[in-house]
């Protein structure tokens, strides 16, 4: 149901498109929603309809730390590495997290289960060292903490029968 | 009737303020006749989310770090037992009479409040909260009673300077963009903060967006933009989605859209995602990222008052800059400058983060020392730790040292100091911190947000962080310092924006502070502050050691040893200093001295 009506804003985008100037970051940012990530195929259609150069809009997508040519695992993990967080000992939350997963930032697990990235700031800046997973905020962690939430979401994901959402190709 | 208020800014939700909503609305709607249920954007006490408010007429009563159980206590006591908690979760009390009382009274007696004036007071989903606050009372008189020119007269008096960090004076610059001509002018308002440890706009952007329409409404009039766009990055998505209810909100009233409160004045704007570009913050580069382009800086002149964006006159504030507006319309540049110093007028919001025992917002006068901000407002230092340094600026920004602690923040005195007033973060830092390390903390953030256009940015960032890396390690030499220097002044001469402009000051302020401890890093290959990973000892403190062998499990060089159930040791000679034991160990046993 989410699905459809995601896939309905990416394409209705992409009809609705009359040319006019500065679309391009709102049409690749309901693309990612859309597929979770941003498939060859979506840069293939917006520039069939917008014209502008497929260099160009990949131009874009590698300019922007929020778009993604690679799929998602079902739990993205944001270790956040602002300054109050940094001063909290944030390090150690990524190497603990990435000990737990067996990947480094910036790429998913094989299971297709997690993808571990930093960011910025989340904002959440007395709460800190603080992770994000999906929508999650985690605060005031310590390595013990962060295994266990992360334990935690392996037997969620190991108990509920849902597929493991890394978004196939296509529409 | 009472009426109860939930804090439900992001730090308010990420620490459970939606649980405890949930089970207020359940025991309210079997009480219906007794209280009311509302929410609140961001009162500032970030350290005690989630936090309930009870108001009764004048009276104001704040419970903090509220469960679902706590929740259901305040509302059997409080709420219809009319007894207040009087346990280390009341707050802050504030009664009719003026007097106050709970354990965080000098958190908000301290503060004057403009810009953060409705967060935290009014429901920032509801127009008519912010119009029974006085809200578009701005709109109505700077848009039905003034000329353009009097609404710059006025902001040029009231001596307010862009609270973006560079402090021009927005005056000024309205009337630049004012008398440019052109067939489409715009207004643009900055909400990508994007400084690590800031979160000022995000908390006014949550908690009163309508201000901010209000703020670029009046100065819409004011410069004759018909047209304008909020630029807000997408990590902040409850700010965006407050913004758009907002913006509906805001036009079914009519102060968007066409003849705005019967003047004949039109103006309607729409919200631009940022898609996570540090550098987008530079208003040039903002603008492109608006046309849908890579987020790189132009050339200036022409300047944005006369070529914009989409090349027409654009003029651009901050969110804090914008939130100010309608107030000194509404009560007189006077009243105003009536707060802060001569040359720095009005109050500033700071997030205090860090080593601060209380983080959160702050909302001072001008001129208030970091000393009152750090001691009096942040409650002093975590675990009684001594107080080294605070950060100003994020990455743009420098550290001031604990000794000069009596600078009084304004756009005067921080810049002497070789940090910048920034945008308002303030990340407080104590004896544990090494300020090699923190150098190369920013230096790495802003060698990966560098856009890549200007040679010196790009590649002379990356210089310097390879020679902070290396000191880091222990492997620096004797000339480093000397090369550090000299290629920040390099970055910042050869640079077109901001961004390379300011990027050595965290390097260039630690040098002129902590000269020590860099030498000490280099000379004796030795982190006095006992950060630096490479450069410390790893040690088991034996009492919370409870011989569970993990880390002796983990270690990679087999330099632990211990039996089960009993104390472990780490062997100096042999560890690598890989951290694998501090990770792993989950009673917090192993440190580093």
């Amino acid at each position: 149901m989410k699905t459809a009506a995601k896939q309905e804003n990416f394409n209705y985008r992409l009809w609705r498109y009359d040319g006019a100037p500065g679309e391009l970051i709102p049409l690749l940012q309901s693309a990612q929603e859309h597929f979770g990530y941003i498939p060859r195929r979506a840069i293939n259609y917006i520039a069939g309809v917008t014209a502008i150069p497929e260099s160009d809009i990949y131009g874009v997508i590698t300019f922007y730390s929020q778009f993604r040519l690679q799929p998602m695992g079902k739990y993205v993990i944001r270790v956040c590495a602002g300054t109050a967080c940094h001063v909290s000992g944030a390090k150690l939350i990524r190497e603990t997290v990435e000990d737990e997963l067996g990947i480094e930032v910036d790429s998913t697990t094989e299971d297709g289960l997690f993808t571990l990235n930093t960011v910025a700031c989340i904002g959440c800046c007395s709460l800190a060292p603080v992770i994000m997973i999906n929508e999650d905020t985690h605060g005031s962690l310590t390595p013990a903490s962060v295994r266990k939430i992360l334990r935690n979401y392996r037997k969620k994901a190991a108990v509920s029968s849902d597929s493991i959402a890394v978004t196939a190709e296509g529409v | 009737m009472k009426k109860i208020v939930v804090g439900m800014g992001t730090c308010g939700l990420s620490a459970g303020a939606q649980a405890a909503y949930d089970r207020l609305e359940m025991l309210t709607a079997a009480n219906p006749d007794v209280c009311m249920l509302t929410r609140t954007g961001c009162i500032g006490m970030c350290y005690r989310e989630p936090l309930v408010e009870v108001r009764e007429g004048d009276s104001r009563v704040f419970y903090g770090g509220v469960t679902p159980e706590s929740a259901e206590e305040i509302f059997s006591k409080h709420i219809l037992g009319n007894e207040i908690i009087d346990d280390d979760n009341l707050v802050y009390a504030c009664w009719p009479d003026g007097n106050t009382c709970g354990s965080e009274s000098d958190f908000l007696d301290l503060q004057e409040r403009i810009v953060l004036r409705n967060c935290g007071t009014i429901d920032p989903e509801s127009i008519k909260d912010y119009e029974e606050a006085g809200g578009y009372q701005g709109v109505r008189k700077a848009l039905t009673e003034m000329t353009p020119s009097e609404i710059i007269r006025t902001i040029k008096d009231s001596g307010l300077r862009g609270r973006g960090g560079a402090g021009f004076p927005t005056g000024l610059k309205w009337s630049f963009a004012a008398a440019n001509e052109g067939d489409q002018k715009y207004v643009v308002c900055n909400a990508d903060e994007g400084d690590p440890g800031a979160f000022m706009d995000r908390s006014v952007l949550e908690g009163d967006p309508h201000a901010i329409l209000e703020g670029m409404i009046i100065c819409a009039r004011a410069i004759g933009a018909t047209f304008g766009y909020i630029y807000c990055r997408a990590e902040y998505p409850l700010a965006i989605h407050r913004l758009e209810i907002a913006i509906s909100e805001a036009r079914e009233r009519g102060y968007l859209g066409t003849n705005i409160v019967g003047s004949g004045f039109d103006f309607d704007l729409k919200i631009k995602q940022g898609a996570g570009a540090f550098v987008c913050g530079e208003e040039t580069a903002l603008f492109a990222s608006i046309e849908g382009e890579r987020g790189m800086p132009r050339i200036r002149p022409p300047f944005p008052a006369e070529k914009g964006l989409w090349q027409k006159p654009t003029n651009n504030n901050n969110v804090e800059t914008f939130a100010n507006v309608p107030w000194i319309i509404c009560n007189g540049a006077g009243a105003f400058t009536a707060f802060g110093t001569e040359k720095s007028p009005g109050t500033k919001v700071f997030a205090l983060a860090g080593k601060v025992v209380h983080g959160g917002l702050a909302e001072v006068p001008m001129g208030t020392t970091i000393e009152d901000l750090v001691f009096k407002i942040g409650g002093g230092i975590k675990n009684g730790k001594k107080f080294k340094a605070v950060q100003m600026g994020g990455p743009s920004g420098g550290c001031i040292p604990a000794d000069m602690k009596g600078t009084p923040v304004d756009f005067e005195s921080i810049p002497a100091t070789g940090a910048i007033m920034g945008s308002g973060g303030m990340v407080v830092m104590d004896e544990d911190i090494c300020m090699v390390e923190i150098a190369r903390f920013f230096l790495d953030f802003t060698q990966k947000e560098s856009c890549g256009k200007c040679t010196f940015c790009r590649i002379g960032t990356l210089r310097m962080l390879e020679i902070l890396e290396r000191l880091t390690r222990g492997e620096g030499e004797p000339e480093d310092i000397e090369k550090l220097e000299q290629l920040s002044i390099q970055i910042k001469e050869a640079s077109l924006c901001g961004l390379g402009q300011t990027a050595p000051n965290p390097v260039q302020t630690t040098i002129r502070y902590y000269l020590d401890e860099y030498k000490a890093h280099i000379y004796d290959q030795k982190c006095p502050a006992g950060e630096c990973q490479a450069l410390v000892e790893f040690y088991i403190i034996p009492d919370k050691c409870v011989g569970c062998t993990l880390c002796a499990k983990n270690c990679p060089v087999d330099a632990i040893s211990g039996k089960v159930k009993e104390v472990h040791v780490i062997n100096i000679e042999a560890c690598v200093n890989c951290g694998k034991c501090i990770t792993s160990c989950n009673f917090g046993a192993v440190i580093t001295r």
